[in-house]
């Protein structure tokens, strides 16, 4: 008993066509762990900061039978994150939900959320930059023939370079994975914090890049190694407090200013897994933006992840 | 045409959820091999194609799918009018030239090196071999391993000729060069990528009952 869609699905959107391209590349994707599948398609015109990648991938994967969580630097409120999700429930005629565990696809901007996926759930990335090697070599033909011999010595050079300057590397977001022992792979600008959990994770994790036109997955259960040197292993950043809304440690935390005299606090970067910790614990606090006794603006993301 | 087309059965009733739940049940299965996903197509394509089949071949082929069908399936002038009327795909006589192959039996399946598997820069553009499969006749004793799946799988090879399983392994050294297979069964679809290992635990088992 469906309700009637209530309004015609792919109307000045994502048309059959662009959707079995999109398809098409998202299973030699999945077929060919961490390969960046080039995909050719017409110009999806998408309002800025919309990630048109991340977008047609969901656009191409989700149904009426789908709840869909969108967040955006772990943020389920934000205007990008409302947004894209009040687009999908239009045109896709799918439900919407701020919770990681109820959720059956889910598009993300920069995070990865804390709680553990499950089997038959779909992560969706938005991607600005696919190519791990473009800051080493501009030439797309050039990154190609280095993936194909799988000749990636220039980034454990420039990786070492880091661990030779400051004795440690210096990248924390966006930060080189190995997969499935074979290609290596841009994970979008999450932070190194999260890398870990991509590693083996029974969710089916899915990358889309809208403007360089690149598709590429990790399926279920699939090694994902951050780069690193056996003197120098890869270490996620790590957070000595818990946060100070629900008290969760071992979580990313976001700086939040409070007052105009400097004064800060370091609170979940995932309002959904805050908001549920906390009132799990007790807590009156909510994460709902206005309820806050401090101005929730300027959440400070963007230096943490620097 | 449009006579032809007057006797040839409807594609999907509903043209853009039909071929979403097809695919959500084509990207689970490829996402993690050798574990049959549920596919309900209402579809009522002409004999010998399957509904599974055919409405796989619905979703992922268009004009710019290059289609091979088996020699069987080939006799059958309805069968490809309507993959041609209803996709648009080009049938070419070459499976090496085809992106979809599609065989209506295990038995059907071409030969491996008649298969494109790509290239080491472009390893995408490779055959993707759909066969119409039973989960009878000769069982084989096989554990899978790679990504998709969490340690090891067994499996009874669905049908699957143990000539296919013995072809594949041969030309499985080229990573990331591959061919990726969807067996499609009553209501299921199994997804075989390049990237699934398939090992014999034992003698094939048509003799025995054994799990
Ligand atoms: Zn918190």
């Amino acid at each position: 008993m469906l309700a009637e869609p209530r309004i015609v699905y792919n109307e000045g959107y994502l048309d059959e066509q662009t959707k079995r391209v999109v398809r098409r590349a998202l299973l030699k994707g999945i077929a060919i762990p961490g390969f960046q599948v080039p995909f050719a398609s017409r110009e999806v015109p998408m309002p800025r900061g919309w990630g048109t990648g991340g977008v047609q991938v969901t656009a191409s994967v989700i149904g009426p039978d789908d709840l869909l969580k969108v967040i955006d630097q772990g943020a389920d409120d934000t205007t990008n994150a409302v947004s894209i999700r009040q687009f999908f429930e239009r045109v896709a005629g799918s439900e919407s939900t701020t919770r990681t565990d109820e959720a059956t696809v889910i598009q993300t901007r920069h995070r990865i959320p804390e709680t553990p996926l499950a089997e038959g759930q779909i992560l969706v990335y938005q991607v600005p930059i696919p190519e791990p090697l473009r800051f080493l070599e501009p030439r797309e033909t050039e990154t190609r023939r280095l993936h194909a011999l799988e000749e990636y010595g220039l980034m454990y050079v420039k990786l070492f370079e880091d661990i030779s300057r400051y004795g440690h590397i210096a990248k924390t977001y966006d930060y080189p994975v190995m997969v499935n022992g074979r290609y290596v792979m841009a994970p979008s600008p999450v932070p190194s914090f999260d890398n870990p959990k991509m590693h083996m994770n029974p969710a089916l994790q899915l990358f889309g890049a809208g403007r360089e036109k690149r598709i590429y997955a990790v399926p279920p259960y699939t090694s994902v190694e951050s780069l690193g040197f056996e003197d120098f292993p890869f270490e996620p950043q790590q957070f000595d407090q818990p946060c100070q809304i629900c008290g969760s440690s071992g979580v990313y935390l976001d700086e939040v200013v409070t007052d105009d005299a400097g004064g800060a606090m370091y609170v979940c970067s995932d309002t959904d897994h805050c908001t549920r910790a906390a009132s799990a614990v007790g807590f009156r606090a909510s994460r709902t933006r206005g309820e806050w006794d401090f101005p929730a603006t300027g959440t400070g993301t963007e230096g943490a992840v620097q | 045409m449009n006579q032809a087309a007057a006797t040839l059965t409807p594609g999907f009733a509903q043209p853009v959820q039909d071929a979403q739940r097809v695919f959500r049940a084509v990207l689970e299965a490829m996402a993690r091999p050798l574990q049959p996903q549920a596919l309900a197509v209402p579809l009522t394509p002409p004999a010998p194609l399957t509904a599974e089949a055919g409405g796989v071949v619905l979703t992922l082929c268009d004009e710019q799918t290059p289609l091979w069908v088996d020699p069987q399936l080939h006799r059958h002038h309805e069968v490809t009018a309507w993959l041609g009327f209803h996709t648009g795909a080009p049938l070419v006589a070459a499976a090496a030239e085809a992106l979809f192959c599609l065989a209506s039996s295990p038995d059907a399946v071409p030969p491996f090196e008649d298969l494109s598997p790509g290239t080491d820069q472009e390893p995408h553009r490779s055959t993707t071999l759909i066969v119409q499969a039973e989960q009878t006749g000769s069982r084989q004793r096989l554990r899978g391993t790679g990504p998709g799946i969490r340690e090891a799988l067994d499996w009874d090879g669905h049908g699957m000729t143990e000539q296919f399983r013995t072809a594949r392994a041969e030309h499985a050294g080229g990573f990331p060069r591959g061919v990726d297979v969807l067996i499609t069964g009553r209501g299921t679809v199994t997804g075989l990528p390049r990237t699934t290992v398939l090992e014999p635990t034992g003698p094939d088992t048509a003799a025995e009952g054994g799990a």
